[in-house]
């Protein structure tokens, strides 16, 4: 009896501190959303999140989940978030549909996306893809290989690819598109040797997109200016000490997924946050500012938008872009 | 360092390490022969478990794929309605216990012309049998389930998934079925069943093998679908447990698995369970390309085999103990006794002849050797007495000699000159015995102011007889000798008392001269001695005139003639025994009397003593370092004349 009244005590006093220090604390509060459900490619904002660095910057963030039918961009168009991790392809096409997002930083540097082919199929070459069967996914993963085909002349049979490879992997298809940090793995785990594959990474061919960027909405950047760059430096942050302690980072992610009842690989989502880093940080381009758009590849993929259609006007750079101060390194 | 060693150590050492090797190669072999026997009792075992667990299987999944083959045919070739085509569904779900749902799915606009999505779908839910149509939300057409048998144009067993609410786990049998349009054979869509996998995760999870083993099932693309750890199953493959294993020999085995072949893996499989080391073997689920993998835990496996592996060892190893202590013992039985017997043959060599040789009871060799050692003993003992008794005699023996050469000298007159006074005549004698008393003598005295009395003598034999009757025949010419006396009647006389008390039938050479030193007369006798040399005062050397009278002492009564002759002042005489004229060199030669004349002719004008001490050093030169056995006596007269 008597522990039952402490503890009901302690409890009432305890709410009251936690009630006192949230309002006393004067943290903004910001919602983020990325493409997908917790995995290694969002691990830097899990991170930051986990390990109190948003707390540190003056954010109170909440991190939502994105996927298939709840796209990011429209969330964030919604007003459902006030940030989103958005392609850079997907991001110019919303602008120049009048719909006022903006770049806020730039986190992945280097397309992951890439085709993969088995070498038994006799595919070495991009030529050697002339004729065949190759699964592609819809909407915007299907740029860089419109792109890559038309330069390459050559005449492909396409296959809707689902989320698995699976039809790769029983040679339902010639080759697959995939993601070097996600599907590319799935396929090395499904028995499949690496040198037994043929890769075609995009950006190789002249056609990299960067992906995985931060928007926000122009209104919501007016409001609170210092608040967004907050984020985008304490998301920045994040990645840093993810891969600084990837371990440490992997179990946080992996804590993430198995909450949100994502079926969880340690294996797999630890070559995934190598390959976050490797399109982060890509070595050997020394001109790049970590976390920041580079204006050729703005121009490069904004090029390429209109040259396919899907936009008329290329937006102006600088109203797509916010450069946060400090935030160049 | 081992030829230190005592044989005991070297005895167990090396019965101990050469029996330990024996028992290793016997060990090692039946451990090898033993392991193989149960390996392959395992291997036909295995065999049979896994036989019959894939039949199992197989009969689960061919008896599935019965129905949407026989769907799919039946869409092939008859007309049909929705109801007809609902009642078939129906029916399958309904009548197969073993199927979960089942669908047909066309291809867009191929069932209705207006519409895109067409796919009911009949399915089991809370006992009964639910239906829905596939629609554009779900958006059948890039399924895995729709598109992989589209694509290969031949039925497929999908990859395992979790089913709709997310608790079972299912695996579908898609089967494409054909239109003919227009004469041409063209894709109309799919027929599915779906099938739980809870049997066959129970007909798995139902091989044990000893403590630990287990079976698992892999899917085409290596991912779990039966596994002894929940968490593997849809999450793991076997290629992502080789990569954070980093094992590349399981991800091998991973790679014939899925590709349909049977076998075991060459190197050990760390069991997920238990983290010990496996013998893992597979084979292939030929349905769906499935495979099932079976993890034998080696140290179970081996675990008898172990066990008496253990025993064995302790028996051996308890044995090794007790022959190396058996060894000691008999080593030492053998070594105490001989480090005794080194100890005492050491003190034995040291002179301690009372040391005690131990009873060796055995009759074996070191028995022997011991009754050897004691005998040994024994015998060094008394010959050590006899020598000491003997070395004790001769030590008298030879202190009475020394004694009897003392008296012998002692008689004879060693003085020289011995008559300082006179100048008529001077003598000089020396005797160089051969061993410690000799027989030879020589003397002279004055019998008057006018007569000098000269002897020289060899007695027969050597040592203390021929000295006592030496110095007994000196005595009693000394005693006969007179002025008046004739030396052929002394000499009779002598002979008579010599021969009358004269048992041993010894005998004497004897030459005995009286010199009238006035006159210079020479009287003389020899009894059976060495003619002395004359050495006159002309040069003349010669031996004296005297064929000989008979030996002294050998019979009583022999007449001895009496001689005469005149020295002129100046003339010498040289007495000798046979000693210095046959003396020996190396090469057997002796002096000879003629060298002796030619030595004294030589030094014939020096004094009596230089005379003898010539001969002397001729004999020494002649024999040189050759021991001689014969007294050497010399005695030299030189007459000077009256006044």
């Amino acid at each position: 009896m008597r522990y039952v009244r402490s503890l009901f005590l302690f409890l009432i006093i305890f709410s009251a501190i936690a009630c006192d220090v949230r309002a006393e604390t004067g943290l903004k509060t910001i919602s983020f959303i990325p493409q997908w459900g917790p995995q290694a490619q969002f691990s830097g904002y899990y991170v930051a999140y986990d390990k109190g660095i948003y707390k540190k910057h003056g954010l109170d963030v909440r991190i939502t989940q994105g996927g298939a039918y709840r796209p990011s961009s429209e969330i964030l168009e919604k007003g459902e978030a006030d940030i989103a991790s958005i392609w850079l392809s997907t991001a110019i096409q919303k602008r120049s549909r009048k719909v006022k997002l903006v770049n806020i930083g730039q986190i992945v540097q280097r397309s992951s996306l890439m085709l993969i082919a088995k070498k038994s199929r006799g595919i070495k070459t991009p030529e050697d893809l002339n004729g065949k069967k190759i699964g592609l996914w819809g909407a915007d993963f299907r740029i860089q290989p419109e792109a890559f085909f038309k330069r390459h002349n050559l005449k492909v049979t396409v296959i809707p690819q689902s989320y698995s490879v699976n039809l790769f992997l029983r040679d339902g298809v010639d080759a697959a598109s995939g993601m070097w940090y996600n599907e590319y793995h799935t396929i090395l785990n499904s028995g499949i040797n690496a040198d037994e594959l043929t890769s075609f990474f995009y950006s190789d061919y002249g056609l990299n997109f960067p992906e995985d960027g931060l928007y926000v909405m122009e209104d919501g950047l007016k409001r609170d200016p210092e608040a967004m760059c907050a984020f985008a430096k304490a998301s920045m942050e994040g990645w840093k000490y993810a891969f600084d302690h990837p371990e440490e980072a992997l179990d946080i992610i992996l804590r993430y997924m198995v909450t949100a009842n994502v079926p969880a690989n340690r294996i797999h989502q630890k070559w995934m946050l190598e390959r976050m880093k490797d399109i982060i940080y890509p070595s050997g381009e020394d001109s790049r500012v970590p976390g920041t758009l580079r204006k050729e590849d703005y121009d490069r993929v904004s090029k390429e938008l209109k040259e396919q259609g899907l936009i008329r006007d290329i937006p102006d750079i600088n109203t797509f872009v916010f450069r946060c101060a400090g935030n160049v390194q | 360092m081992f030829n230190n060693r005592g044989i005991a150590f070297k005895l167990v050492i090396f019965f101990t390490l050469s029996s330990a090797a024996i028992f290793a190669v016997i060990f090692s072999y039946n451990y090898l022969v033993s392991r193989r026997m149960i390996q392959k009792g395992i291997e036909e075992n295995s065999a049979n478990l896994i036989t019959t667990t894939t039949s199992r299987i197989e009969v689960l999944l061919t008896s599935t794929q019965k129905v949407p083959q026989n769907t799919a045919y039946l869409l092939e070739n008859m007309n049909y309605d929705e109801s007809e085509l609902f009642k078939v569904l129906y029916a399958i779900v309904e009548k197969n216990p073993e199927i979960y749902g089942a669908a047909v799915a066309f291809e867009p606009y191929a069932f209705d012309k207006n519409k895109k999505y067409y796919a009911p779908y009949f399915y089991k839910v809370n006992g009964g049998i639910s239906f829905k149509y596939l629609d554009k939300f779900y958006d059948y057409f890039t399924w895995d389930w729709y598109q992989i048998p589209r694509e290969l144009e031949t039925p497929q067993w999908t990859e395992p998934y979790f089913g709709e609410g997310g608790g079972i786990m299912m695996s579908s049998y898609a089967v494409p079925f054909y239109k003919n349009v227009d004469g041409q054979r063209k894709f109309a869509g799919i027929v599915i069943v779906d099938i739980s996998l809870e049997y066959l995760r129970d007909i798995v999870s139902s091989i044990k093998i000893l403590k630990s083993g287990y079976g698992f099932l892999i899917s085409r693309n290596g991912t779990f679908v039966t596994h002894p750890i929940k968490e593997y199953i849809m999450n793991e493959t076997i290629f992502s447990v080789a990569e954070q294993r980093n094992d590349a020999s399981l991800r091998e085995n991973g790679r014939r698995m899925i590709n349909g072949q049977s076998g075991f893996s060459a190197q050990a499989v760390k069991s997920a369970v238990t983290g010990k080391s496996c013998i893992m073997t597979y084979v292939p689920i030929k349905s769906n390309g499935w495979s099932l993998g079976v993890l034998f835990p080696h140290d179970e496996l081996m675990s008898d085999i172990t066990n008496l592996n253990h025993v064995v060892l302790v028996l051996g190893v308890t044995g090794l103990m007790l022959l190396a202590l058996a060894v000691v013992f008999i080593a030492r039985s053998i070594t105490k006794p001989l480090t005794i017997m080194a100890d005492i043959a050491g003190r034995i060599g040291t002179g301690d002849l009372e040391a005690l040789v131990p009873r060796v009871r055995t009759h074996d060799e070191v028995g022997r050797l011991a009754l050897a050692l004691d005998c040994m003993k024994r015998s060094l003992k008394d010959y050590i007495q006899e020598i000491t008794d003997t070395t004790a005699s001769r030590q008298r023996m030879e202190s009475e000699l020394k004694i009897a050469r003392n008296i012998q000298m002692g008689i004879l007159p060693k003085i020289f000159p011995p008559f300082p006074d006179r100048t008529d005549f001077d003598i000089y004698a020396q005797t160089v015995p051969a061993r410690e008393v000799g027989g030879d003598f020589y003397d002279f005295f004055l019998i008057d102011r006018s007569h000098l009395c000269f002897v020289i003598g060899d007695a027969s034999g050597k040592g203390i007889p021929a000295a006592i009757f030496m110095a007994f025949t000196k005595t009693l010419i000394k005693a006969k000798a007179a002025v008046d006396l004739d030396t052929g009647v002394l000499m009779e006389g002598v002979n008579d008392e010599l021969s009358r008390g004269n048992p041993a039938d010894m005998f004497i050479t004897v030459f005995c001269a009286i010199l009238n030193t006035e006159t210079g007369e020479l009287r003389y006798t020899n009894g059976g001695h060495n003619p002395p040399v004359v050495m006159r005062r002309t040069g003349e050397v010669s031996y004296l005139d005297c064929s000989g009278d008979l030996v002294v002492g050998i019979m009583e009564g022999s007449p001895y003639s009496s001689r005469r002759l005149a020295l002129n002042p100046g003339d010498r005489l040289f007495l000798y025994t046979d000693g210095v004229t046959e003396a020996m060199n190396a090469s057997d030669e002796i002096f000879s009397n003629d060298r002796l004349l030619r030595v004294l002719s030589l030094c014939a004008e020096r004094s009596v003593s230089q005379i003898v001490s010539c001969v002397g050093d001729a004999v020494n030169e002649f024999c040189q370092e050759t021991p001689q056995y014969d007294d050497i006596t010399m005695l030299a007269l030189q007459y000077s004349g009256g006044d």
